[in-house]
């Protein structure tokens, strides 16, 4: 006799239920006026103190990539250009910037910081309007940091001598600069604060879809009376900035984008004796321990993914979650998600701006698709994607293995990796197991755990429960496929000087 | 248990005080802030001519009439549209009164054939440093008289002492007092201090039945703050997500204006989302917000401040 078989009931998987983010006492439009921005209809070359018409006579057009609508054109450079703007900045160099005293570049420098802080809100709106980002981004982070970085890199400049002590400090000469789109005066800011005060000239070059902010910090600098082709502002496409970096004159190459392109420069310039600082991808990884401030850890997460539409080279694209914490993370990072407002960047409640080329968006939804292909759980937050613009909404896919492309390739877009790891040993491994090292952090509630951490982690950065914090006296740059130099604080000082 | 992080949190809260929340939104906001003030008179000089005066301001807190017919005049450029919106639209009542028990019979009478509820405080408010014996008498004798609900202090002294279990079981005990009333237990945040105590306290107060939560007596020195409240609204969320039940929050003490007022409810409608967004489940506890509330509104209306002397101080 068989035992009677027993009633197999399956255990029901119930979908939790979720909160409901609707159009209840929905918030109004409020977006911030354009009027204390003058955007003019063409751009020349900023070269040697004066705008001027560039020798190519060619200009491409710049539009706001949350409407398509064409904002102005831009002078692009060709070669001629370019070794007029190098010879203004060696002539600049020689003549004057080399030769001044330390205390006198400082008060240059002070004066451009004051300026931009004095037009602050012109700047976030056009930084706003020319690459998509939302204005509270610009407002509040943006244009307040490189006010910062203005101010913080004037007052090292005369004082070098206690930066590196018992060493005296010479500058290296003509650097030219090469700026990403991500944040387009920023970066620029970044680069060219530190190689003033260190008493070199530049010449610089903003990505070719987002020339605006550092075309209007011309502006600012023709009005500071700096020095004559101290500053040389050379739009153009990735050829002008070819050209930039094959420049015989030009002693060093302080570069920020993709590493493929960080690759080319390596090689180009091999051999020549130019210096380089590269600041380039990056596949951070966000790690979240079972007894992290939960609720804290999720805005970490949003804040390390999808500030900037995640066109940020650290963001928090890798998430590494302890397993036992897995649903409730997600559970929460879907309601959470609910809750970001997509739209117009200039609408002060924007969360969520533009991506900022067609292209870009390509990309993009390139390997998103191949996240699903490859069998990754794909969530996407519920909203309404603007008609005319180029626009993604804030994604994240859960099931991810360190072998999928998600997981290994940088996306530069909203969309994040969710994978999980069971004991520390494995988070580290699983957070190095990268060809990028740019950043990271580390959530947890226990001290002790975020430094034997964050030791380990082979990252430019690591920060502790928070993410996205950015300080001028906080070194900034990467390992292995990530870059080398630093950018900020007393080691960004490093690569602008010769120690004697 | 799950900590919170002070930096984070705090950076969350200002981040979403923030929020831009202009023209229609701002008197939807208003209006919603209105029916959810419990209007609050707790003070040893409290007399029946004072409840009575106050219940008829949370009854009617702006003659409707008068605020129409000043919008019936011409509005400012750009405010046409909420001038016409709030013609059509009646102030709504405040959501409570909160009274002593003593005050209890004066407010039902007054408040005869309205929606408005009764909250009463109980179990030796403020301070809950009452035999345990007399708070839930306190409590059946004030749910006896009349009140909806009841405004429980929170007995800090064994909290902090670590006596979880004995808080706990005073709660449930309370709330078995409360019968079909509703019990808001009143967690005093501004001596819990940390951010992980308000937390835990939440916890507890839920779990042992509390139907609201509630941040403050107003009589501590630091009362309600964003922050504090987030902490109760992310504690209040969790709890929906383990056990289904909802529960209401309720900051009090130290909030006087709309700006204020329209900040709170940016928290429950980007912490807990629609659901939340009422008086059933959302409560001020406030005195002086409700002026400041129909000053804005008649700003919003007319384009002009008006004096305070056009707001009665009941």
């Amino acid at each position: 006799m068989t035992a009677p078989e027993k009633k197999v009931t399956r255990l029901e998987v119930v979908e939790p239920k979720s909160l409901q983010f609707g159009k209840k006492w929905d918030y109004a439009p409020s977006p911030e006026s354009t009027d204390p921005v003058k955007i003019k209809l063409r751009y020349e070359l900023f070269i040697g103190g004066k705008f001027t018409v560039p020798k190519s006579g060619n200009y491409f057009k710049t539009i706001n990539p949350a409407t398509e609508e064409v904002l102005s054109e831009v002078a692009e450079a060709n070669e001629a250009d370019v070794d007029i703007a190098v010879k203004a900045a060696r002539v600049a160099y020689e003549k004057y910037w080399s030769k001044l005293a330390p205390a006198e570049r400082a008060k240059y420098i002070f004066r451009i910081a004051r300026q931009l802080q004095e037009k602050a809100r012109e700047f976030a709106i056009l930084e706003t309007m020319d690459n998509g980002k939302p204005i509270k981004e610009t407002r509040d982070f943006d244009v307040p940091t490189a006010a910062a970085h203005l101010f913080y890199h004037a007052g090292w400049a005369d004082k070098l001598e206690y930066a590196f002590p018992g060493r005296k400090t010479r500058p290296l000469g003509v650097c030219g600069l090469i700026v990403p789109w991500n944040f387009p005066l920023l970066i620029a800011i970044w680069k060219i604060a530190p190689a003033l005060a260190t008493g070199n000239t530049v010449v610089i070059k903003p990505s070719k879809t987002t020339s605006l902010s550092l075309l209007h910090l011309a502006k600012i600098i023709e009005e500071a009376d700096l020095p004559p082709g101290v500053v040389n502002v050379v739009t153009g496409t990735g050829k002008t900035g070819d050209m930039i970096v094959r420049h015989q004159d030009i002693q060093k190459i302080s570069f920020t984008g993709s590493t493929a392109v960080g690759k080319g420069i390596i090689k180009a310039t091999a051999g020549t004796g130019k210096r380089l600082t590269m600041e380039l991808g990056g596949k951070s990884a966000n790690i979240i321990f079972e007894d992290a401030a939960i609720d804290q850890a999720i805005e970490g997460i949003i804040q390390g993914i999808y500030f900037n539409q995640g066109h940020v080279c650290c963001a928090g694209s890798r998430l590494f979650v302890q397993e036992g914490i897995r649903d409730l993370v997600i559970r929460k990072l879907k309601d959470r998600i609910q809750s970001l407002r997509l739209g117009n960047p200039l609408d002060k409640n924007t969360d969520i701006g533009a991506i900022i080329s067609g292209e870009q968006l390509e990309t993009i939804r390139e390997l998103v698709k191949s996240g699903v292909d490859e069998g990754c759980e794909i969530y996407q937050a519920p909203c309404e994607l603007p008609k005319k613009g180029f626009w993604f909404a804030p994604t994240f896919f859960t099931g991810v293995a360190q072998s999928n492309r998600i997981a290994r390739e940088e996306i530069f877009g909203p969309v994040l990796s969710i994978l999980t790891f069971r004991t520390p040993e494995e988070a580290v491994e699983k957070a190095n197991n990268t060809a990028y090292g740019l950043a990271g952090a580390v959530w947890t509630d226990k001290g002790s755990k975020i430094f034997k951490i964050s030791s380990k982690l082979k990252s430019g950065v690591v920060w502790g429960n928070t993410y996205n914090k950015f300080d001028p006296a906080s070194p900034f740059g990467g390992y292995k496929e990530s870059g080398f130099g630093r950018e900020g604080g007393l080691h960004g000082l490093l690569p602008y000087v010769e120690l004697e | 248990m799950q900590t919170v992080d002070q930096i984070g949190i705090e950076e969350r809260a200002a981040s979403l005080a923030k929020r831009s929340i202009k023209k229609q939104t701002k008197v939807e906001g208003i209006l919603l802030a209105i029916s959810m003030i419990d209007l609050t008179t707790l003070e040893g000089k409290d007399s029946a001519g004072k409840v009575q005066a106050m219940c008829q301001k949370a009854i009617r807190p702006l003659d409707s009439a008068n605020l129409q017919s000043q919008c019936q005049g011409p509005a400012l450029p750009g405010r046409e549209a909420n001038s016409k919106s709030l013609r059509s639209q009646m102030i709504p009542s405040v959501a409570a009164v909160c009274v002593y028990p003593s005050m209890i019979p004066i407010a039902k009478k007054a408040l005869k054939g309205t929606q408005i509820k009764i909250a009463s405080v109980a179990t030796g408010f403020p301070s809950g440093l009452t035999p345990l014996s007399i708070k839930i008498e306190e409590t059946k004798k004030a749910v006896a008289m009349g009140a909806d609900e009841i405004d429980m202090v929170l007995s800090r002294g064994n909290f902090l002492s670590g006596e979880y279990e004995k808080v706990s079981d005073e709660i449930s005990l309370v709330k078995e007092a409360c019968g079909d009333s509703h019990l808001k237990v009143i967690l005093e945040t501004g001596e819990l201090e940390t951010y992980d105590n308000v937390r835990k306290a939440s916890f507890l107060a839920m779990n042992a039945g509390a139907n609201f939560i509630k941040t403050s007596t107003g009589k501590a020195a630091v009362n309600a703050t964003l922050p504090v409240t987030l902490v109760m609204l992310e504690a209040i969320r969790d709890y929906w997500y383990q056990t289904g039940r909802m529960i209401g929050m309720k900051p009090a003490g130290g909030i006087r204006t709309s700006k204020q007022a329209l900040q709170y409810l940016v928290m429950v409608k980007e912490t807990l989302g629609d659901a939340w967004l009422s008086n059933e489940w959302f409560r001020f506890g406030a005195s002086t917000l409700t002026n400041d509330l129909l000053m804005q509104l008649a700003k919003e209306a007319t384009g002009n401040y008006q004096s305070l002397d056009y707001f009665t101080n009941d």
